[in-house]
């Protein structure tokens, strides 16, 4: 019963035919195209770059995704290769353990805006946060908000370390009111990532903030969804817990970089009637 | 565009419906002696599925001497090792044959067929499959050296859960090595006779298991017949008085699962998004059809405005409409006459002075539908705060202490199941002692095993069924002479 319960009947939904077109080609324009790796490279980025903008170079009616994701010292670069077409993402403040001075956290945050990046995607001290120093985490996410300026900010709750439902609600709630713009789920590199559960929960909490409040805040799933199936289970789950009103990208965003190329797949099969295969989506 | 769910209906073509059934006795299908059938219908629909025999006397008679016969000379003779196999068997194929089981349960109740598909099949199965774990290790269950079977075990089972109860009652029944007349409820006989085919495909010695159909007095001459050792029934309470009026003074031994009318009690440290999880599932699942429903929600005052307008948001959310729609999560009430019950029941509440909510849904046109309904203000005074509706409908009431609590719940003639929400576990213990209920939930609800005992008190029946304590209800546990 409770989370899991309610997201594994959810994910019985059966999407077909005109509501699956519509929803992948909603899940491209959703998703924040990423690479963090250590190995990334200017040539790396101007390819994703590329992708992003034309994620299927044979079918102009493919939406571009939302957004390119990459470390801060690469923000130059992908604005320079996308110009103002999608949002540019930074992870910032240490990615992704978090573990750095305020001073370096806030010269991360300021140096990605200034090259360029409209959106910053931070991470929580979850040692902080486990430690049950709630101040020091709400303080943290008040000071990068503020150094983010015009900037966006999505806040990592990194849930594969918070570990309990009760502990993803808390650090929900902590960051919304801190001035989060976004909550996200993981940063991709502690696993499990995101699930639905979590997303469920994290769905109820900015409903309920939006109850209460009237500001609406965003949610960002972000690691482990990898096929079309798996990102049609998330919008189902938006759709019946907040409603049409996150059903865009600026309230909804997916946190991936393999998924897209399985949603082009699918989005070729339903136009053609038959599946392609890999050599026909492009691996950048 | 908003994200409109296209239609994902599930391939009705699975099945194959005969345009009429006779009666399963000694291993083969039979023409009723009276030569009577009556129809069964879809009730989405109303249109007509198939029309089924109706038993007399002469055919109740036979059913019975059949069983008697397979006890006699096959059944009680054969090892417990050897019964399991049979048992084991029946499970294999009703997984393998799941998809069409659930498609006819849908067809024929009208119950959405994510709920046959996800939960009625899978829980057949298991019951199978635990019962024939069971056949083979009876002297272990705490029933003596050597517990011996009945004899013949006549049983009457509802319309709500066709296949399920069918098998809640012949699995054990089998395993404990009694042979078994079997009556499904005249609005849903088809997964029965389906039962019947998977008996005949598993070699089943005839006559271990039969099946007739027929309506309430079929059902009374089966009970009444002088041949049979044991009388299960699972329905409604005015006639398991009526059955135990029969039985008594004769050796049949008796289990009555009768019906109920559970509080779902939410105090006010429950996660409420989850506990209204529990709510909705307690009282919409199987569109309220469920003898253990959580049909009176007990919420505490200091969270009940909070609880009523989370509920009626995800009520809201509902899908009410085609049953065999993969996206159904209402499906159709399952007779007119049903139907009539809740509305009846429904204006009384209305009239007595609580106030009724729905969501808004589109009803569909021909069939038989009742919306997803909410009533508040209720007090314990109102019938529908007392009586059993068996439909979508949710009583809600309020409680200021954990004492008040436990008065309102066990101020009602039935006690099959109660609901728990709360954070602390020192309550849940405290409250699960309280309850005057066969089954209490903890942060869950509706949750089923085959290997936890099933049961009520008061007017809810007694007897158990599932687990270690149901086999005791098909074993000679009084005279192990």
């Amino acid at each position: 019963m409770g989370l899991e319960g309610r997201a594994a009947t959810l994910a019985t939904r059966s999407i077909k035919k005109d509501s699956k077109i519509w929803a992948i080609d909603t899940a491209i324009s959703m998703v924040d195209l990423t690479t963090l790796e250590g190995m990334d490279t200017d040539g790396k980025v101007r390819a994703l770059c590329a992708k992003a903008l034309h994620p299927d170079p044979t079918d102009p009616t493919c939406p571009a995704v939302a957004a390119v994701c990459v470390y801060g010292d690469l923000v130059a670069t992908t604005r320079a290769c996308v110009g103002d077409r999608v949002h540019v993402a930074a992870v910032a403040t240490a990615f992704p353990s978090g573990r750095a001075s305020m001073d370096v956290k806030l010269m991360d945050t300021k140096q990605a805006v200034a090259d360029g990046a409209d959106e910053i995607d931070m991470v929580i001290d979850r040692g902080a946060f486990l430690a049950g120093n709630y101040a020091k985490v709400f303080e943290e996410i008040v000071a990068v908000k503020e150094a983010c300026g015009d900037a966006h900010l999505k806040v990592i709750l990194e849930t594969g370390e918070l570990k309990t439902y009760d502990n993803v609600r808390r650090a929900s709630w902590l960051a919304m009111q801190a001035g989060a713009d976004f909550i996200k789920t993981s940063t991709g590199k502690v696993s499990p990532a995101a699930t639905l559960p979590v997303t469920l929960l994290m769905l109820e909490a900015v409903r309920d903030f939006a109850d209460q409040t009237g500001t609406r805040i965003g949610v960002k799933a972000a690691g482990g969804i990898k096929t079309s199936k798996d990102a049609i289970r998330y919008l189902v789950m938006v759709k019946e817990t907040v409603g049409e009103d996150w059903l865009n990208p600026d309230m909804f965003r997916f946190g991936a970089s393999s998924l897209l190329n399985d949603l082009l797949m699918q989005r070729q099969r339903m136009r053609d009637g038959h599946y392609s295969g890999p050599d026909y989506v492009t691996i950048d | 565009m908003p994200f409109d769910y296209a239609p994902a209906p599930e391939s009705r073509s699975i099945v194959d419906i005969e345009s009429n059934y006779g009666l399963f006795i000694g291993g083969s299908f039979i023409e009723p002696t009276s030569g009577g059938f009556f129809k069964t219908i879809n009730p989405a629909t109303e249109e007509v599925l198939s029309e089924v025999a109706e038993a007399g006397q002469a055919d109740v008679d036979a059913a019975v001497a059949a069983a008697r016969r397979a006890y006699d000379k096959t059944w009680s003779k054969m090892s417990g090792k050897d019964r399991a196999k049979y048992i084991f068997r029946i499970a294999r194929l009703i997984q393998e044959r799941s998809r069409e089981l659930a498609v006819l349960e849908t067809l024929d109740n009208g119950k959405p067929i994510r709920e046959s598909r996800d939960v009625d099949l899978p829980l057949v199965a298991a019951h199978f499959f635990y019962h024939a774990g069971w056949a083979d290790k009876l002297e272990f269950a705490g029933y003596g050296p050597d517990p011996k079977s009945l004899g013949v075990a006549a049983q009457v089972i509802p319309w709500n859960f066709p296949l399920l109860m069918l098998a809640w009652k012949v699995a054990p029944a089998l395993a404990c090595g009694n042979t078994v007349v079997l009556k499904p409820a005249e609005t849903t006989p088809l997964t029965a006779l389906a039962f019947a085919d998977i008996c005949q495909q598993a070699g089943l010695p005839p006559g271990v298991v039969n099946i007739i159909t027929g309506a309430g007095e079929t059902g009374r001459m089966l009970v009444e017949h002088p041949d049979v050792d044991k009388v299960a029934f699972t329905g409604s309470t005015e006639v398991g008085k009526a059955i135990q009026r029969a039985v008594a003074g004769t050796k049949k031994k008796l289990t009555l699962e009768l019906g109920g009318k559970a509080a779902n009690i939410v105090f006010d440290d429950a996660p409420i998004d989850q506990a209204i999880e529990g709510i909705v599932n307690g009282i919409y699942f199987n569109q309220g059809h469920v003898c253990c429903a959580g049909s009176r929600l007990l919420l505490q005052e200091s969270v009940a405005d909070e609880a009523l307008a989370s509920l009626k948001r995800r009520l809201t959310t509902l899908r009410l409409g085609d049953p065999l729609d993969k996206n159904t999560d209402i499906g159709a009430i399952n007779s007119s006459m049903q139907l009539s019950k809740i509305e009846e029941l429904t204006a009384s509440g209305e009239a007595e002075g609580a106030e009724r909510w729905s969501p808004t849904c589109a009803i569909p046109d021909k069939g038989f539908w009742f919306p997803p309904t909410v009533f508040t203000n209720v007090t314990q005074a109102h019938r529908i705060a007392r009586e059993e509706i068996f439909g979508p409908v949710l009583s809600v009431l309020t409680f200021r202490t954990p004492e008040e609590a436990v008065a309102k719940a066990n101020n009602t003639p039935f006690g099959l199941s109660a609901g728990i929400w709360t954070e602390k576990g020192s309550r849940i213990l405290w409250m699960a002692n309280q309850m005057r209920a066969g089954i209490v939930w903890a942060n869950t609800f509706n949750r089923f095993d085959p290997t936890s005992p099933f049961g009520g008190f008061k007017e809810s029946g007694f007897g158990r069924e599932g687990g270690v304590q149901g086999l005791g209800a098909y074993l000679n546990v009084e005279d192990p002479s």
